[in-house]
């Protein structure tokens, strides 16, 4: 990022603190009309700076490298795909994957942001899946927090030396499970259950998310493995120049 | 057949596994949607019945339920636009490294 670059994310943060902080404690789909509108608007300013660092980091990915743009469509698919495909799992209702894995480890976390949105976005307004009202609190689950935790993972298991593959899986999976329980947590600071305060509403709609998101994470993990096989194998290059595959190190 | 295909095909069958026994092994299920789900326990929650003070943009501009068809027909179509990029740009790759490969073995 240059400096005028670093300018504008650093007011978008400062917007984001100044609008977004809450007196809350500081947490996949909210359905259209289902957070109060104060809510709708928090989320929402607080996904401006990370999508702000996203457009940048993306826009210097690609200075770096025109060729990586197709790499970075590729994860943008990867999203459109396994956030439409509904599986069914153990406790009998269907949910969908994110598919932010993949571009989290190859992008870094923050160029997630961008192509996050433009899923929810699509499933918003096409699908009734998902809200406008709620996009900003979808954005943050899938396309931030998510993200972060997968980048945080993969990096983890980067430094402890795992297996590359175990490592992709765990990222993969783990961001997958991580965003359902922002859900959860973004749902019950909106809906503190009456008895037992925002805590006891979060245990209840991760009840509900958990069980049901945890097959499917492990789907989405087995195929971010996959599909970075099937990379790693043709399109050597772009991943080398993306700085994926460091020179013979594999 | 090469090591990496086979844990490929593996992998690949392990995941359509997880997702196929469910079906098979919960008859009756409902298999509603866990986002819908969710909707339930707000109500729970806050004891009332919760209205949404929102409408999806969708069902406001045909002024009812998107039908269940509908509804399919377009996730289909994101599904479709998702694979048409992964496999068109994969196949570019696929071709390249086979065009790299030749002309190494021809030099």
């Amino acid at each position: 990022m240059n400096q005028k670059e670093r300018k504008i994310v650093f007011i978008a943060i400062a917007f984001a603190l100044i609008f977004g902080v809450t007196p809350v404690a500081n947490a996949m789909h909210i359905m259209e009309g289902y957070l109060p509108l104060k809510f709708c608007i928090i989320w929402g300013v607080i996904c401006v700076p990370f999508l702000a660092a996203g457009y940048f980091s993306i826009k210097k990915t690609l200075s770096n490298n025109r060729k990586s743009i197709t790499i970075l469509a590729m994860a943008g698919a990867f999203i459109f795909v396994l956030s439409s495909l509904k599986i069914p799992s153990v406790t009998g209702s269907c949910s969908h994957m994110t598919g932010t894995g993949l571009g989290a480890i190859l992008f870094g976390p923050m160029a997630v942001s961008i192509l996050g949105i433009i899923v929810l976005i699509f499933q918003a307004i096409l699908l009734a899946h998902g809200g406008l009202t709620t996009l900003g609190a979808n954005t943050f689950s899938m396309a931030i927090a998510g993200p972060l935790i997968t980048y945080a993972i993969y990096k983890i298991c980067q430094k402890l030396k795992v297996n590359k593959y175990v490592g992709i899986f765990l990222a993969a999976s783990i961001g997958d499970l991580f965003t359902y329980c922002v859900t959860s947590f973004e749902l019950a600071v909106a809906y503190p259950s009456a008895s037992g305060g925002i805590a006891a509403s979060a245990a209840k709609f991760l009840a509900v998310f958990a069980p049901t998101q945890l097959p499917l994470a492990i789907i989405e993990g087995i195929l971010t493995v996959v599909i970075i096989m099937g990379l790693e194998t043709y399109a050597k290059s772009e991943l080398t120049d993306l700085g994926f595959l460091n020179g013979g190190e594999n | 057949m090469s090591k990496t295909k086979k844990k490929v095909i593996i992998l690949l069958s392990i995941a359509a596994l997880i997702a196929l026994i469910p079906l098979f092994t919960l008859k009756g299920a409902e298999f509603g949607g866990s986002d819908d789900a969710g909707s339930k326990v707000v109500s729970q929650i806050t004891g009332t019945d919760y209205k949404p003070w929102a409408k999806p943009v969708m069902e406001t501009l045909i002024g009812g339920k998107l039908p269940g068809e509908i509804e399919s027909l377009l996730f289909c179509l994101q599904t479709g636009i998702g694979v048409g990029v992964i496999f068109f740009y994969l196949g570019r790759f696929v071709e390249r490294t086979k065009k790299e490969n030749q002309k190494n073995k021809t030099e």
